[in-house]
């Protein structure tokens, strides 16, 4: 039990935050790892806050509850820190991600009272860069697998390519810009 | 040789039923629909089976064509959820009076109000009487190797009964999960082909399906379907013994764990069992004395054989993912409770309702339903009807 990574992902609706969880599931599993990624429903619409989850472990994963000790938690949209209690239950020695464009002195008065590692990244600015539109979902995977280190970068690198050649098999012009918004946001992310 | 992937439940029945290559699904593929229509679906556009898919206009539709479908002697199947379920609730009990052996993949969730989309169990719990077989599963792994069995329990000349393969909605069908499929071959041969022995697209021997039974009939037409469901109870067992020779995984009509020398136990089904199993792990690790038993098939239920496994209990906890709305308890309750009184039993016996609209199973939460039933034993208790983790 003690090997379990536990991860909570907010977002708001039509960020992407459920698909970056199930890409993470999928990219872990590649790796040889027990999987479980899956979304919290609520009101399904544009822009309501979304939460999704992640279990990565080396053994058969049977517990089947929304996670509440998370090891790591990624906030997608900025904007939840002050409707959403993200630091909930999070674990002192793990981490939290945090989309913003601020710095963490600035973020830090945000996180009520949090002693753990807080990380930022400016995913807007990596997805417009790399992409030439906002989808945060793509840096923030990145960056919680560089946080994490639930695996090595060249592996999640090569497995991501995997992916997304399959997800965007009708529309592989994507998969660069996508693949240039994982390795930026792997360097930017502090 | 098996196949390692990750799955969501939903991606895991479609594969199931790829695989296996139907020849008709009628299916409402909307919301309150599921994912499995348009997974399967697009299976169908890619040529990659060739079933008959049958986009109808409403679920009453879709279990009516299903009916038509498998008394002409096409292998059928629906795939369904929640609402969409009422709305076929007349369609359900034709199809096994007829002893049609149609498969509905059902994912459980809700019935409104208030409007909810998540798990619970009252869409398949409400239909319990309607002469299907049910069948649950805890994971994905298991959705996927029920619905492979399915046809080779509903078509049993023995039985010849409609089964629904449920599973919990989006705890296993929206969340994915590592699972191991059979091979295109392998699934094809152990399903194999279906020769129905009487269907009406038969030109040799004319025949009507579902025609008025009057009084002097009718009872004796509900009996030899009764008698079906009860030959389906061997034919699970049957199935899952040459399922698990195929696979390696052992299925029965319940499972039981921890249970050789429990003093404490719970009776449940569903996702919830693998979250109790955790908890049974932790509290087992502290000393204490508890196991938990996970119901497979519902229907025929075995009663016997649960009230034989609980029989060395001090104090069980029944489970039910649904309300019946009958001021005592819910159905698993009840199923057990009668089960213990036939077997004479004199443990303590208390019925909690739990996880109604999705409500959050936490491995804290069974801690303290074991808790409580340590008290129960101990002290005896009036309170035979509760809550699990409601807000007060």
């Amino acid at each position: 039990m003690n090997n379990i990574v536990e991860i909570r992902w907010h977002g708001r609706g039509g960020q992407g935050a459920k698909t970056a969880a199930l890409l993470l599931a999928d990219v872990a599993f590649q790796t040889g790892k027990y999987v479980q990624g899956f979304p919290e429903y609520g009101p399904e619409r544009m822009g309501a806050p979304i939460t999704a989850y992640n279990r990565i472990s080396d053994t058969q994963i049977r517990v089947h509850s929304n996670i509440y000790d998370p090891d790591y938690v990624v906030v997608v949209d900025e904007s939840l820190l002050e409707t959403v209690d993200v630091t909930n239950g999070l674990k002192k020695d793990g981490a939290i991600v945090i989309n913003t464009e601020k710095t963490k002195e600035e973020i830090m008065p945000h996180l009520h009272g949090y002693e753990g590692a807080v990380y930022i990244i400016d995913a807007r600015k990596v997805s417009i860069a790399a992409l030439g539109k906002y989808f945060p979902n793509s840096p923030m995977l990145a960056a919680i697998v560089k946080v994490s280190g639930v695996m090595d970068r060249e592996t999640f690198m090569k497995e991501m390519r995997s992916s997304f050649a399959h997800k965007f098999a009708s529309k592989p012009e994507v998969i660069e810009g996508n693949m240039k918004a994982l390795e930026m946001a792997f360097d930017e992310v502090q | 040789m098996a196949r390692r992937d990750r799955l969501s439940g939903n991606e895991a029945v479609s594969e199931a039923l790829r695989q296996i290559n139907p020849d008709v699904m009628p299916a409402f593929p909307i919301t309150p629909s599921t994912e499995i229509p348009q997974y399967f679906s697009k299976f169908v556009a890619n040529g990659q089976v060739d079933t008959e898919f049958i986009p109808v206009e409403s679920e009453h539709s879709a279990m009516s064509a299903a009916i038509g479908a498998e008394a002409a002697g096409a292998r059928t199947l629906s795939a369904t959820s929640s609402c969409g379920m009422a709305y076929m609730w007349e369609e359900l009990y034709i199809a096994a009076s007829n002893r049609l052996p149609i498969a509905l993949a059902l994912v459980n969730r809700a019935l409104s109000g208030p409007i909810n989309i998540n798990c619970d169990h009252s869409d398949s719990m409400g239909a319990r009487d309607a002469g299907w077989i049910q069948i649950y599963a805890e994971n994905n792994q298991e959705a996927y190797d029920n619905m492979v069995q399915a046809f080779r329990i509903a078509e049993h000349k023995d039985v010849r009964l409609p089964i629904m393969i449920c599973q919990d909605g989006f705890i296993t069908s929206h969340a994915v999960e590592n699972i191991t499929l059979l091979e295109d071959e392998e699934v094809k041969n152990f399903v194999g082909e279906y020769h129905p022995e009487h269907y009406m697209l038969n030109p040799e021997e004319t025949m009507a399906v579902g025609p008025y039974s009057v009084t002097n009939y009718y009872m004796e037409a509900k009996r030899a379907q009764a008698e079906g469901l009860h030959n389906a109870k061997r034919v699970v067992k049957e199935v899952a013994d040459e399922f698990a020779k195929l696979s390696g995984r052992q299925y029965g009509w319940f499972e039981e764990y921890c249970m050789e020398d429990a003093e404490y136990a719970m009776v449940l089904i569903g996702s919830a069992a693998g979250t109790a199993k955790d908890a049974v792990d932790k509290l087992r690790a502290e000393g204490k004395k508890v196991g938990l038993i996970k119901i497979r098939m519902f229907r025929p239920f075995p009663a016997a054989e649960i009230a034989e496994a609980l029989k060395n209990v001090k104090a069980v906890a029944l489970m039910d993912r649904t309300e019946s709305y009958n001021d005592h308890g819910g159905p698993i309750g009840a199923e057990v409770m009668a089960a213990l009184y036939r077997a004479k039993a004199t443990c303590e016996a208390v019925n909690y309702v739990y996880g109604l609209g999705g409500r959050d199973v936490r491995v804290e939460h069974i801690e303290g339903v074991f808790a409580e039933l340590e008290k129960a034993a101990a002290e005896g208790t009036d309170s035979t009807y509760r809550y699990m983790g409601l807000r007060e």
